[in-house]
């Protein structure tokens, strides 16, 4: 079922099964047919760990959102609740469990990720916390996402460590990396940059200090943690991703590994047959490397698609040919046998096809190749200390809102902030024409960094720009040397760290540390003896690297991209709070007085 | 396998997002639900009028915690409040804490000591909270240990307390300002939980109309508020307390929000603008109902201008209100002054708007400006491009298009303009401007045979005075 979580360097599928182990041991311990009301936020991250059959196998029967009001009818003993622990949702709990006239029903509630004495303090006071035979905690931090990928999916991570100052995110952070070594040992050494990345670091070895005493036998897996904040690279998410995957996300939107696609590219046309109607329902695919082709070319620069297509159709056909050479009953049934993997190979082929023309017909539109001329105008440092004429135009034509902010942000991030007059000027214009209500969206794009006065008039990012070489002028789309191909031509700030993390060390770029926000830090976990790794000549390292904020699939695909590089000696897992893209990244910041209230 | 892949992906897309019906019987439910919090709410002001001790009596009596005489009284409580249901109480013979306790989960027993224990640190810790206190004679710990509950806890250390997911009772803080130095250090705790446990205490002993007062000076705990009434539906109360915010709406924004000098200058503005489109709502209204005003008769309003952003307001004035003297509040430039509006903004949306009513009078005007000879000539703060861009997109005739491709002043541009909006004057007479003999032969071929705009090709071709380039 989830094969694919095991073929990575770090057999991810361990943390699942753990996780699945736990979920069908609550389930049990209902006995009886059952009922699971939905935090409605919660389906999609336990979507990654089990399907519904596994449900079912557990006595599920019926599924439903949680809403005020009255359960819907259900013929079933138990009833559990499967709610984040916030106060709100309990007294919708509440009143669902007052409203039901079964008196044979069970109550159950699994809080995800923890559970919280105010809210069972809560549901007492509302009268109804005895009607629960279980209340239990569900920990589910870090969720294998693919073969190298482990995601948080809180998507307020950000927004509440830098505009809230909440570090509930980091706390969960924490304790994810702790579970996380117990089951694939004692990370040796911790690296990192940026205020959240020092107090997760410190939260690790306070937790580890107090199970002190029980030593954890199991053989490192991991030779480096690094954590980075996505404040140390506030630029990189606000660009437009331009490897295939990072485009589907770009534009569609990817959620929980799964897109919703326009579904007439995908109507099913089969031969001596018209065109029946179109279906209308968007069509839901799973993206993920259990997908073969989808996994040769998701990393890939989206202008190197259309030839990797080609490729890969050439050799279905040339296999589907075949069987006119199968002459002897044995290559007959030789063929036979791979027929079924032919056919998910050419369905697949179908499939990349037209969600690569969908993107096409928009990546070779005007607009996306202006908003790119832009983009890559700023990256480079050109004329970012003005008002720039296009976001001017962008505005005047009402574009959407995310658009100019992600714009906006940029000309700030690559200027080191904005002259004031520049920036008064563009806030003045997106309140006339968006609305003066967005006022609060500025003001937290001011707190988080990515909208800013000038305040020295000194602006170290071309020094930053060139130390780090995040402009390569001949990035190879084609055929990549260098990460700045995910991009065409942009080296992400975050994964150039740590690429010189690995090699030749960050003592080598000391002074561009230090202009990035946030300490540096570097920090060794005692490993008991025995255990010190003795490796073999050649053989790679493993670095989790974990965003704490947010990461792009751009970047992922770079560190992909450096983990099969072959003098690179280093393979990288990633971890991150939520996987984000401008857009969604822009909106999690964005607020708005409730309209009604004008 | 794929079989069952698709029922899964059926199950998760349909049946978890069943409907959910709500009979009409319900609404009788919902009334004794409400007779029923009323009541609660009354029996508890009584209680705050009573002496001190009686409710400390319940919580904090000088009874072993955890006693049987204790968890009687606290389930005859429940009992009464919830007889009329016949599923109540439920005595939980089955504890929580302890069904935890006992479960050998794989992913958390690797944390021995971590979380069980903890779990076990965090209820004995709370005993102060009736709820554990059923299970208390597990828990039990020598009678030194539960000073530290007994004692009084300052609104700052009841918030950490909380923030911890410990108890601490709230009902001690009673005066108003106790009650808000509660809900201030709950704010900068930034502990939603924490800020809602507040609210949901205020809003228990609170009148609403003290509560809002407060509310309205929090703006944090304003938004927790209204996003705990949102999530629980209560939307009497929500409704009450958002058409409160209205009548103060600005009062509220402009001492609020943490604005800078310049901000409070946009919110100033906003103030402004809600005014005037106050008043023009008013009229425009009325204006239309009479049905004497023709554009109202022939562009019916589609919606109220009411919380429109300022260019909107500006849009509709330039389209409803262009000719009207500077003088009146919906006359477009009467707005653009007052709002400081850039002249490209302004002139954009100006454009749009009389392109819109196709008055190419107002657009021509628009761009005419005398020197000082008295010559008119076509001027724009916006390029000649743009332009083209916004009346191509009202559905401009060629002949209104054409005059503004003709002014665009990169020449390639110029042409791949009148190119794409058939313009041929220009075309043609760009390629001879430049002179490109072969480009001009081509173009031939592309405008209608035997037209004049052949005619007027094959007459410059064939024209001896043109030093071709090629």
């Amino acid at each position: 079922m989830a094969a694919h979580l095991s073929y990575g360097r770090v057999n991810l599928n361990i943390l699942r099964e753990a996780a699945r182990k736990e979920l069908r041991e609550f389930l049990d311990k209902c006995a009886g047919s059952k009922a699971i009301v939905w935090d409605e936020y919660l389906t999609g991250p336990f979507g990654l760990i089990a399907q519904y059959s596994l449900l079912k196998e557990h006595e599920v029967e019926k599924m439903f959102t949680l809403k005020s009001g009255r359960l819907p009818s259900a013929d079933v003993k138990n009833i559990i609740f499967f709610v984040r622990p916030r106060l709100e949702l309990m007294d919708i709990i509440a009143e669902n469990v007052f409203r039901c006239h079964h008196s044979s029903r069970d109550f159950h509630i699994l809080f995800v990720p923890r559970r919280s004495m105010l809210c069972e303090q809560r549901l007492k006071e509302q009268g109804v916390l005895g009607s629960f035979i279980n209340i239990d905690e569900y920990i589910l931090d870090l969720i294998p996402y693919d073969g190298d990928l482990l995601s948080m999916e809180y998507e307020s991570a950000f927004r509440e460590c830098y505009l809230e100052n909440d570090q509930t995110s980091l706390y969960h952070t924490a304790k994810g990396l702790m579970t996380l070594q117990a089951l694939y040992g004692t990370i040796p050494q911790i690296y990192g940059k940026g205020d959240c990345a020092r107090h997760v670091a410190n939260m690790m070895l306070r937790m580890k200090r107090e199970f002190a005493g029980t030593q954890n036998q199991i053989l490192p897996v991991f030779d480096t943690l690094l954590l980075l904040d996505r404040n140390v690279d506030l630029l990189t998410p606000l660009a437009t991703q331009l490897t295939y995957e990072g485009l589907i996300d770009e534009i569609y939107g990817i959620n929980n590994g799964y897109v919703k696609l326009p579904p007439e590219k995908f109507a099913q046309k089969k031969q001596g047959e018209a065109s029946k109607d179109l279906p209308t329902e968007p069509k839901k695919l799973q993206l993920n490397s259990a997908e073969e082709l989808y996994a040769e070319i998701r990393d890939k620069n989206f202008n190197a698609v259309g030839a990797a297509l080609s490729k890969k159709a050439k050799i279905i056909s040339a296999a589907f040919e075949e069987r006119h050479n199968a002459k002897t009953v044995g290559e007959i049934k030789q063929f036979v046998s791979q027929l079924p993997h032919m056919q998910a190979a050419r369905s697949s082929l179908a499939n990349h096809t037209s969600i690569a023309e969908l993107i096409k017909d928009i990546t070779t539109s005007e607009a996306f190749f202006d908003n790119l001329t832009v983009e890559q105008e700023f990256m480079t440092g050109v004329d970012t200390d003005k008002v720039n004429t296009y976001i001017e135009d962008c505005i005047a034509q009402k574009d959407p809102l995310i658009k100019i902010l992600r714009l906006v942000c940029m000309q700030s991030v690559c200027n080191n902030g904005l002259k004031q007059k520049v920036l008064d000027y563009y806030k003045r214009e997106i309140l006339q024409t968006y609305g003066y209500e967005h006022i609060l969206t500025l003001n937290n794009l001011e707190k988080g960094g990515l909208l800013k006065p000038q305040t020295s008039s000194r602006n170290n990012y071309p020094t930053i720009r060139k130390t780090l070489k995040l402009w390569m002028e001949d990035a190879n789309e084609q055929n990549p040397n260098d990460i700045s191909y995910v991009y065409s031509g942009y080296a992400p700030l975050s994964i150039r760290l740590t690429q010189v993390l690995a090699r030749p060390g960050w003592r080598s770029i000391e002074e561009v540390l230090k202009m990035l926000p946030g300490p540096h830090f570097e920090e060794r976990q005692q490993l008991p003896s025995g255990l010190h790794k003795k490796r073999q000549q050649g053989e790679n390292r493993t670095t989790l690297v974990f965003f704490l904020g947010g990461v792009t699939y751009a970047e992922i695909a770079a560190l992909r991209f450096l983990s099969q590089m072959e003098d690179s000696g280093m393979e990288y897992i990633i971890a991150t709070t939520k996987l984000v893209n401008g857009t969604t990244w822009i909106k999690s910041l964005m607020d708005r007085i409730p309209p009604s209230c004008f | 396998m794929t079989k069952s892949k698709a029922d899964e992906e059926d199950y998760w897309n349909s049946s978890k997002f069943k409907a959910f019906t709500f009979d009409d019987e319900d609404d009788e439910l919902i009334r004794l639900k409400e007779s029923r919090q009323a009541v609660n709410s009354i029996q508890r002001l009584v209680e705050e009028d009573d002496d001190e001790d009686d409710v400390e009596k319940v919580s904090w009596s000088g009874e072993p915690v955890g006693s049987i005489s204790w968890s009687v009284k606290e389930t005859a409580a429940s009992n009464q409040r919830t007889d009329r249901e016949p599923a109540f109480p439920k005595i939980p013979t089955d504890t929580p804490s302890l069904s935890k306790s006992q479960s050998g989960y794989s992913l958390s027993s690797l944390f021995k000591g971590e979380t069980g224990g903890r779990n076990f640190q965090s209820f004995t810790d709370t005993l102060s909270d009736s709820s554990i206190r059923l299970y208390a004679p597990e828990l039990r710990k020598p009678k030194s240990e539960y000073k530290d509950y007994v004692s009084d806890w300052s609104p700052e250390e009841t918030i950490q307390r909380l923030q911890q997911g410990k108890t601490a009772p709230l009902e001690k803080f009673r005066s108003l300002q106790d009650k808000l130095l509660l809900l201030d250090f709950a704010v900068s705790a930034h502990d939603g939980n924490v800020i809602t446990a507040v609210l949901i205490y205020l809003k228990r002993t609170l009148s609403k109309e003290v509560l809002f007062r407060e509310l309205e000076s929090r703006q944090t705990a304003l938004r927790h508020f209204i996003h705990y009434l949102t999530e629980t539906k209560d939307q009497r109360l929500l409704l009450e307390l958002l058409s409160l915010l209205v009548i103060h709406s600005y009062l509220f924004t402009v001492d609020f929000y943490f604005f800078t000098a310049k901000d409070s200058a946009h919110v100033q503005d906003h103030y402004t603008l809600l005014e005037r489109q106050i008043i023009i709502e008013a009229t425009d209204r009325q204006a239309e109902r009479g049905g004497k005003v023709e554009i109202f008769q022939k562009f019916p309003r589609r919606a109220s201008i009411l919380n429109m952003p300022l260019i909107t307001t500006l849009y509709y004035c330039c389209f409803y209100h262009y000719s009207e003297p500077e003088g009146t509040y919906s006359s477009p430039l009467n707005i653009r002054q007052a709002f400081k509006i850039s002249e490209k903004q302004y002139f954009v949306t100006a454009l749009a708007a009389r392109a819109k009513l196709k008055a190419w009078l107002d657009v021509d005007a628009l761009f005419t400006s005398r020197n000082w000879l008295g010559f008119t000539r076509k001027k724009s703060p916006l390029s000649f491009q743009r332009v083209v861009d916004v009346l191509q997109k009202n559905s401009a005739p060629t002949q209104v298009l054409q005059d503004y491709v003709g002014l665009v002043e990169d020449p390639d541009m110029r042409i791949s303009l009148a190119q794409k909006h058939k313009c041929h004057d220009i075309v043609i007479n760009t390629y001879r401007d430049m002179k490109d003999r072969q480009q001009l032969l081509g173009y031939r071929g592309k405008v209608g045979r035997g037209s004049a705009e052949e005619r007027k090709i094959d007459e410059l071709l064939n024209n001896q005075q043109i030093r071709w380039k090629n």
